[in-house]
């Protein structure tokens, strides 16, 4: 038996698999550029909205260290952090339908690849499309003047790490989901956080006990390493936010491989 | 292990929670043969072939696909098999030739290679026209063909078919008959489960009758039939309160016979002859049916008419 080796040594991991899910993607989504496209719009309408909207209203904001900037510069990377996260809750859906209604899976397992493969090449995908909303996002921040230093650069792979944690935790939750009334549990989560993670107004608005609570959000790691990198505010803590992140994109990955498994192998 | 075995088994056990889906069979699948699995729904026949085809673990026993274990080497495995399973899983946000593509391109093969391939399957599933077309679009025969087509595209070792006509209309199943006939002389390994005796007879060399997880009987369609049951059934239906008196008349009509509330059901070689012989002895029955010995006759008889629940 020349195999047997292969018995003692763990699966290896092999992208070329997981990258055959990015490529059915791209086949279904050839047709529907329409889709990506809104992705492009989606800054454009949120940045007008706080540019003239509400910037006009609220005037400039004095930053803990001093800086004073306006209402978008300082809400802007903000909403590119919840763009990030929207992304892949809303990806989170279409993998539902896969797995509960459409069989897809069920089809590709009988092929090479295995449920990991499937976990994977799903969330590169949302990845992917992630990191063209992030870019896009970015662009847009810059024409608009909103990004205020060279470090905004860094902004495009943190929203993408941003969305990659967001993707893997969303996928693990998918799998839990019976059906569609249980999404609205995910909108109980996201809503919140969209609204209460320092998006909209410094944390420091709130009394002491929240802002520690509001520190532990996801969304808020992301809300102010982007915010750092944007208005040029280095600080060590930006460390301890991607280090928050890897975990959620780690364990996430972990258990959403994990799950797909025990749903799709019976 | 003799090389020639595509699939051997030993004691294969399925179990899901508390309930026994496959229990304990034995059974080995050679390499060229049509084989099949027969039995009523619910009897481990799908969760037999789920097994084989490498995407189930077994909760017990051995098992070896193409000489190698499904529970370490399931992706080797699976790159040989084709699987048709009893449920299209095409994609439905692919159109047909799309399909084919990706499906290809999930066993790792060149898009020149498979360029190649689809329009042969294409006109082997008679799609050739429909190859831009939504997969929802088809017809449940059509459906089914792809399914075969998709699942020829990386010219598998051992196909897997699962119910592979069921839900078809007689036409489309004379169709894929053949398709799969062809298959077999090109030398593919076919496993075929159904509860279709005609379907078993068209197709395989060698079957397994499955009830309740067990393996009941096994050998060639004809051998079973003709061990199990006589080649035609002869249904005699009298008018009410008649059937009592006559049916010690009956008797040496047939090598069994079966005395149903409804009818007397005659089992024997020459269907013909023993109506005329009915007739012969001033008996005049309502109606007199024959046909041909079934699976349901092999089936009830090797399993009895009573209801387990």
């Amino acid at each position: 038996m020349t195999t047997l080796p292969l018995r003692v040594v763990p699966r290896r991991f092999n992208f070329g698999r997981s990258g055959r899910i990015v490529e059915r993607n791209l086949l279904v989504y050839r047709h529907l550029w329409g889709v990506l496209i809104s992705g492009f719009f989606e800054p454009v309408f949120y940045l007008f909205s706080i540019t003239v909207g509400f910037g006009a209203l609220v005037g400039d904001i004095t930053m803990p260290n001093g800086q004073v900037v306006s209402y978008a510069a300082f809400a802007a990377p903000a909403l590119l952090a919840a763009s990030a996260m929207n992304g892949p809750v809303f990806e989170s859906f279409g993998i539902f339908f896969k797995l509960k209604y459409m069989r897809t899976y069920e089809g590709i397992l009988a092929t090479p690849l295995t449920p990991r493969d499937i976990a994977i090449g799903e969330i590169t995908w949302s990845q992917m499309r992630g990191a063209l909303y992030a870019t896009a996002f970015v662009v847009v921040m810059w024409a608009m003047g909103l990004i205020l230093s060279p470090w905004g650069l860094l902004a495009i792979p943190a929203a993408m790490l941003t969305g990659f944690a967001f993707g893997a935790v969303g996928m693990a939750a998918t799998t839990y989901m019976r059906s569609w009334q249980d999404f609205d549990l995910i909108f109980v989560v996201t809503l919140p956080m969209f609204l209460f993670s320092a998006t909209f107004y410094p944390l420091e608005i709130y009394p002491d006990w929240l802002q520690i609570v509001a520190r532990f959000s996801p969304l808020y790691q992301s809300v102010d390493l982007l915010r750092g990198l944007v208005l040029g505010v280095i600080d060590w803590s930006m460390l301890g936010h991607i280090a928050f992140l890897v975990a959620m994109l780690i364990s996430g990955l972990i258990m959403a491989g994990r799950r797909v498994e025990k749903l799709l192998v019976t | 292990m003799p090389s020639d075995s595509l699939v051997v088994a030993k004691g294969l056990t399925k179990r899901f929670g508390d309930f026994v889906a496959v229990d304990n069979i034995d059974f080995e699948v050679r390499s060229g043969e049509a084989f099949g699995f027969l039995g009523p729904n619910g009897a481990g026949k799908s969760s037999t072939m789920r097994i084989i085809g490498a995407t189930s673990p077994a909760s017990d026993g051995f098992i070896e696909v193409l000489g190698l274990d499904p529970e370490f080497h399931g992706s080797e495995i699976r790159q040989r098999l084709g699987v048709v399973p009893q449920e299209d899983n095409l994609d439905p946000e692919l159109p047909v030739d799309a399909n084919l593509i990706i499906y290809g391109r999930y066993f790792g093969l060149s898009r020149s290679l498979i360029k190649e391939r689809i329009e042969e399957l294409l006109a082997f599933a008679q799609l050739s026209d429909r190859a831009k077309d939504k997969v929802d679009s088809l017809s449940g025969g059509m459906k089914r063909r792809l399914t075969i087509a998709r699942s020829l595209i990386n010219q598998p070792d051992l196909l897997l078919l699962d119910e592979p006509t069921t839900g078809l209309d007689p036409q489309a199943r004379h169709l894929l008959w053949d398709r799969l006939y062809r298959l077999k002389q090109d030398g593919v390994t076919l496993i075929i489960t159904t509860h279709y005796m005609d379907e078993a007879e068209q197709l395989c060399d060698r079957l397994v009758v499955m009830d309740g997880g067990k393996i009941v009987a096994e050998g060639s369609p004809a051998a079973l039939i003709q061990k199990h049951s006589p080649r035609e059934v002869v249904e005699v239906r009298f008018p009410v309160g008649v059937q009592e008196g006559v049916v010690n008349r009956l008797e040496d009509l047939g090598s069994r016979i079966e005395a149903l509330p409804d009818r007397v059901l005659l089992y024997t070689d020459d269907g013909d002859r023993a109506a005329e012989e009915i007739h012969k002895r001033g008996l005049f029955p309502e109606t007199i049916l024959t046909r041909r010995s079934t699976l349901e006759d092999v089936f009830l008889k090797l399993t009895g008419r009573t209801l387990v629940d």
